[in-house]
């Protein structure tokens, strides 16, 4: 009696695990035909990295869901380093990144396919107390490599800089000190990595400085710095007026399965780049004029 | 349970269960037997060397992790130890100097047991000696409570609450490694006074009562003759208090300000190895010269932490000698 029950639970699950392999097969290139529209997406995907890119991957990720719900697609988090790792070891369907893979040293770009999702615009986040509404590049360059120590020095009143930087690694940082202070290492001050937090900690202290991607300027508790006369818009980063800023990446190791292909896809297409993409804070690739490589490279579109 | 054990006992032979139980007691399927002693032997056994096995396992993989830097990417040992400049990501000459973390995660550590310990040898005293009934009652689910919140909200309260305060009256950003040693040296006060108060409470009462037949106060019985008595449990209390104070990272990274240098003050701003780990680890890339330095803090992080062990398993044995 027992041992049946044994055998019918077997039996049960080799058929499933038989079937779940013929639903598989169905996706492949050579199956589909004419037909691919209507042809069931199916699987699972698994993307991790940035954890700036995390809210917009996984919002994409719920509405592609809602319209193939035989897909799965899981977003973790972990940092841009662990998603360019991760993504080369083959762990995750998808990588992403707040910088380019060819910036790591460690790293076989070529062997990695990138996808350019979205840019995010960033500037100066100054406490009011400073008095400081924009500033030269020169100006800003020589705050944050602590050759300027109060505010009164470069126009404002008369209260000590602080220095609030993010974690050696950070995307943010690299953009911030490649664009903004042209590769100058920024003195020592305090140092956070979650936004929220270098937002808090320049409202609250009295002639702080750090750097915020421009959707966290959303309110009035931190002045939004312009920098040599440009204000920090989405108008101006999109003409390439304003110069920091930086893509999110997507990487995939070599060419995509066919489902991951898919969400890709869906992630470029208009309805999540004109929906999801700005109301997630970042800027539409598609509207960018310019393009900028690996390099720094700037050009025209 | 009891369905599995027996199919799979009757599967050598399927005809003749009721005598199997019997004869297959020495063969191996005996294991799924409740009242085998096999099965019993093999859960004990097994998990002590389960936990043998992991504690070797993560020693010599942190080891391999951590030697890396100056096996594969030649960094100077003594350079990372006393070197006081980090840099990792510079472009031109990458500098890698681990003292300022070193000297963060001890002096934090230091100055939050020197918080506390006072504090919580002091209401150890209040539960045991003093007030036994109610301040058992009383004092006892309040440490429970302090040690059920989580680190993440004793830096959060530490970030809202110490950092403004000592902006205001000590000075500076409010960012420093006396505010770090404040919101550790709360998390470190139930793990001091939950122990201290074990060792009071084991102090004989004859020699209390020989101290009051001599005609001391309760005080100067608790001075001197219950702390002289305990010192050597008190003491390993206060280790293992800094034990836990030296591997706490999230609390002390939203309060400390990380800065990668050297502070001048206490009123400064600092890092520790545990904050530097958890801030840059996400940032890294697998075998990156910067991955395998953090590793190497961790490394460094372990060798102390065996430290504190050391230190504890040394004024044990002296306590027991005296």
């Amino acid at each position: 009696m027992k041992q049946k029950k044994w055998i019918a639970l077997t039996a049960i699950l080799v058929l499933s695990l038989i079937l779940t392999a013929c639903g598989s097969k169905d996706t492949s290139p050579g199956q589909t035909n004419t037909d691919t529209k209507k042809e069931e997406l199916s699987g699972k995907i698994v993307i991790g990295g940035s954890t700036a890119l995390q809210p917009l991957a996984a919002a994409a990720a719920a509405e592609f869901m809602k319209e193939h719900p035989q897909v799965q697609i899981e977003v973790q988090g972990g940092g841009s380093g662990a998603g360019l790792s991760e993504v080369s070891n083959g762990n995750f369907d998808i990588g992403m990144s707040d910088v380019f893979a060819e910036s790591k040293s460690n790293i076989d770009a070529s062997q990695l396919k990138d996808y350019k999702v979205a840019v995010v615009g960033m500037t100066a986040a100054v406490n009011k107390d400073a008095g400081i509404k924009k500033l030269s590049k020169e100006d800003l360059i020589k705050v944050f490599t602590g050759k300027v120590k109060n505010w009164s020095e470069v126009g404002g009143k008369d209260v000590k800089i602080t220095l609030v930087n993010r974690p050696d690694g950070s995307g943010t940082r690299a953009t911030f000190d490649e664009f903004a202070l042209d590769k100058q290492t920024p003195a020592e001050g305090i140092t956070q990595d979650s936004s929220n937090t270098v937002k808090k900690i320049v409202n609250e202290t009295p002639g702080a400085i750090g750097y915020l991607a421009l959707s966290y300027f959303n309110d009035d508790s931190v002045v939004k710095l312009a920098i040599d006369g440009t204000d920090a818009t989405e108008d101006n980063v999109a003409s390439g007026k304003f110069p920091v800023w930086a893509y999110e990446h997507m990487y995939t190791k070599g060419d995509p399965k066919p489902v991951v292909k898919a969400f890709i896809d869906y992630m470029m297409a208009d309805p999540v780049q004109s929906n999801i993409v700005p109301a997630q804070g970042y800027l539409s690739v598609t509207k960018m004029q310019v393009e900028r490589d690996a390099e720094g490279k700037l050009t025209n579109k | 349970m009891e369905n599995k054990s027996v199919v799979i006992q009757m599967q050598p032979s399927p005809n003749n269960e009721g005598r199997s139980l019997i004869q297959n007691k020495k063969k191996w399927t005996s294991i799924f037997n409740r009242n085998s002693e096999w099965r019993g032997k093999i859960w004990i056994y097994g998990s002590a060397i389960v936990v043998i096995l992991s504690v070797i396992a993560i020693t010599l993989f942190l080891t391999v992790q951590g030697l890396r830097s100056f096996v594969v990417d030649h960094i100077n040992v003594i350079d990372f130890i006393t070197g006081t400049e980090w840099y990792p990501d510079r472009a031109e000459n990458p500098s890698y100097g681990a003292l300022p973390f070193i000297f963060g995660s001890l002096t934090v550590t230091i100055l939050a047991a020197i918080l506390a310990a006072p504090f919580a040898i002091g209401s150890a005293l209040f539960m045991t000696e003093l007030a036994p009934k109610w301040g058992q009652k009383v004092l006892q689910p309040v440490i429970e409570i302090l040690v059920g919140i989580p680190s993440v909200v004793y830096g959060f309260i530490g970030l809202s609450v110490i950092v403004p305060f000592m902006r205001t009256h000590v000075g500076g950003s409010g960012f420093s490694l006396l505010s770090g040693a404040l919101v550790v040296g709360v998390m470190i006060l139930p793990t001091i006074t939950s122990i201290s108060a074990d060792a009071v409470r084991a102090v004989s009462h004859d020699l209390r009562q020989a101290s009051y037949a001599l005609g001391a106060t309760k005080w100067q019985t608790i001075y001197r003759v219950v702390i002289p008595a305990a010192k050597s449990t008190l003491l390993t209390a206060i280790v293992l208090g800094m034990a836990r104070a030296f591997g706490e990272a999230l609390a002390v990274q939203m309060v400390i300000g990380n800065a990668r240098n050297l502070p001048n003050a206490i009123s400064d701003p600092s890092a520790t190895l545990t904050t530097i780990i958890t801030l840059s680890m996400g940032h890294s890339t697998t075998g990156s010269v910067l991955n395998d330095v953090l590793w190497s803090l961790g490394l460094v992080l372990l060798i102390i932490s065996y430290g504190f062990i050391l230190l504890i398993r040394f004024i044990s044995r002296r306590g027991q000698i005296s």
